[in-house]
């Protein structure tokens, strides 16, 4: 594991959507790579494929044509899926920040960390453990056993960003995690989530349309028409 | 981590609630089963009372609690000189109206001769009737106590004794009295009634009559064959205890018996539908949590276990609140609910398969969740 070490290679990777006059093609060869370290944005308007991409990548959509390496393991390659267990793989490999935080209303904020950890096989105490540190430093350790709902918009995603990098994954993906945010909370996420990328050796891939943060990311991926028009 | 249950803690009061309503609807379910045993252990109350073997009955009759049944007292005598039989007495059966305490009673007369079958096995409260006249030993259900008196016809009845359980198939608590005050209760005409009869020329009292004679057979004797010899008397018929209380079942109380059924099995289906609908609906509600798990990567088996575990907590929440709710009230009901612990066991048993097939259809609804729409595009 080292800084620079490509950890997502997409390439040739096409989507389409209906076929005959209904065909919609979401992504058009598509070839991405993403270090280690790195923290890319993916613009582009409405319809563009961001989350059609976002999707392949977090191995939720099947791309229709290309190849898919996710930490050096081929995981999706002419026209299949070469792992049987996707959740495992995204449970292991891949860590997902939501527009909307997503956290589970019945869990606390340290239990919506622990979770996470809890599916992947570690006990409750070292569960406990990493959320807390985690918690700790997103700055949110003093709310760990507050529910979602008596969070404030900023912890919430910070619970979120927690969640999300308990595992210690690889490729974090995130889709406008800072939508719901001010502009100063979310140069603060951004700059975490940088922090946080470096120190675990990931990778960072947002989609987003916030302008305020668009200088936080080392690249913008620019989609249009399912095609990257720049890089 | 248990996610059902902190689902449930989560939202306690609706989850609660949800509960009471299924078990308010476990309530009337085991009700009903109590009803239906009631209905047939009181059947049976009056048949198993004098724990007899034969029942001797007018030829050509399933009586006497089917149909009429009229014959000779002394029928007692010759049925107990039979070879095999241990013990024989005449009873008698009627239905009256008391007034007693400001209140109609509505009772069951069975009269039976002291220290001889057909009489209570047990006194729950004070004796059993002697020798002596205007003596009767009640259900408790009839509201008597020992010690009171009670007008019956043209005679006022002390009350001796206690027995609980006994009663007819309508459920009219029974009220024991010496056989000759029972005949004289039969036959015993109004005085201005007496002398209409006397003027009409009818000379002396009607002989009284018994409904049947029963008899409890020696260890070892032969039913079947006793019952062959009481059959050649050709004005008599028989019918052994297994008999009486098919014929009972069969003919007397069928109907009810069936129709109390019926309702069940569509109140069972009911509730089998109203649990469905609280298990889906409390999956629906949770799609989008449920995305969000397959997203971060949590295993069927844990989405499987959220939705079957809340599903068994509801169910059998709701079968304990129903079985202490109605243990709790059913003595309020006018008829006897009688709960069988193996009846409230297999309805445990059902809940749980309607809870289990309930979450099938939440768990097909779960499976079909694309993880996508946690990203919410």
């Amino acid at each position: 594991m080292a800084l620079g070490e490509v950890l997502v290679d997409v390439a040739g990777v096409a989507k389409h959507f209906g076929e005959g006059p209904t065909r919609v093609d979401a992504l058009r060869e598509i070839d991405l790579t993403v270090t280690a370290g790195e923290v890319i944005a993916l613009l582009g308007p409405s319809g563009s494929g961001k989350t059609t991409l976002l999707n392949v990548i977090g191995c939720i959509l099947a791309p229709s044509a290309g190849r898919v390496t996710l930490d050096g393991d081929v995981v999706f390659d002419r026209g299949r899926w070469l792992r049987r267990d996707l959740r495992r793989l995204r449970l292991d490999k891949i860590g997902f920040i939501f527009q909307a935080h997503n956290l589970l209303p019945f869990l606390t904020a340290e239990e919506n960390v622990a979770l996470v950890l809890d599916l992947a096989g570690q006990s409750q105490a070292e569960g406990r453990a990493r959320a807390r540190e985690l918690l700790d430093y997103l700055e949110v350790g003093h709310r760990a056993r507050v529910k979602p709902a008596l969070l404030s918009g900023g912890e919430a995603q910070r619970v979120a960003i927690a969640r999300a990098l308990a595992n210690r994954p690889r490729i974090i993906l995130a889709d406008e995690p800072t939508a719901a945010l001010d502009s100063v909370r979310a140069g603060l996420v951004m700059d975490l989530m940088r922090r946080l990328a470096v120190e675990q050796e990931a990778c960072i891939i947002t989609v987003t349309h916030d302008e305020k943060i668009f200088d936080r990311f080392d690249r913008l991926i620019h989609l249009r028409d399912g095609r990257l028009v720049a890089a | 981590m248990n996610l059902a249950l902190k689902d449930i803690r989560h939202g306690l009061f609706r989850f609660v609630l949800t509960c009471f309503g299924l078990g308010l609807l476990m309530t009337v379910v085991l009700a009903m089963v109590g009803i239906y045993n009631g209905l047939v252990a009181d059947a049976l109350a009056a048949v198993r009372a004098p724990a007899v073997d034969l029942w001797v009955v007018e030829s050509g009759t399933q009586g006497p609690f089917a149909e009429a049944s009229s014959i000779p007292p002394d029928t007692r005598d010759a049925v107990a000189r039979m070879p095999g039989v241990a013990a024989a007495g005449a009873v008698t059966f009627q239905t009256i109206e008391a007034a007693h305490a400001g209140r109609t009673l509505r009772l069951y007369v069975i009269g039976y001769e002291p220290g001889r079958p057909g009489g209570p096995l047990a006194i729950a409260e004070g004796r059993g009737m002697g020798a002596a006249r205007f003596e009767a030993v009640a259900d408790r259900k009839t509201g008597l106590q020992v010690g009171d008196t009670i007008r019956l016809g043209r005679n006022r009845f002390a009350v001796v004794g206690l027995v609980e359980g006994a009663m007819n198939s309508g459920g009219d608590p029974a009220i024991y009295l010496a056989l000759a005050d029972a005949l004289a209760l039969q036959s015993e005409l109004d005085p201005a009634a007496e002398r209409v009869r006397a003027a009409r020329g009818a000379v002396g009292a009607p002989q009284p009559q018994v409904a049947a004679v029963v008899a409890r057979v020696v260890p070892g004797a032969d039913v079947e064959l006793l019952s062959a010899t009481v059959r050649q008397w050709k004005h008599l018929g028989v019918l052994t205890q297994a008999e009486e209380e098919d014929l009972l079942l069969s003919s007397v109380v069928d109907m009810a018996r069936r129709q109390i059924g019926l309702f069940l099995g569509i109140l069972l289906s009911v509730s089998a539908v109203v649990i469905a609908l609280i298990i889906y609906t409390m999956t629906m509600e949770k799609l989008k949590q449920i995305a969000t798990l397959k997203l971060i990567g949590a295993p069927d088996r844990t989405i499987v276990g959220l939705i079957v575990q809340q599903a068994l907590i509801l169910g059998m929440s709701g079968w304990a609140i129903g079985f202490a709710l109605i243990s709790t009230v059913k003595d309020v009901f006018p008829r006897r609910v009688v709960l069988e612990p193996l009846n409230a066991l297999a309805l445990a048993g059902i809940i749980a398969v309607v809870c289990l097939l309930a979450s099938g259809l939440g768990i097909r609804a779960a499976q079909k969740v694309d993880p996508a729409t946690a990203l919410g595009g």
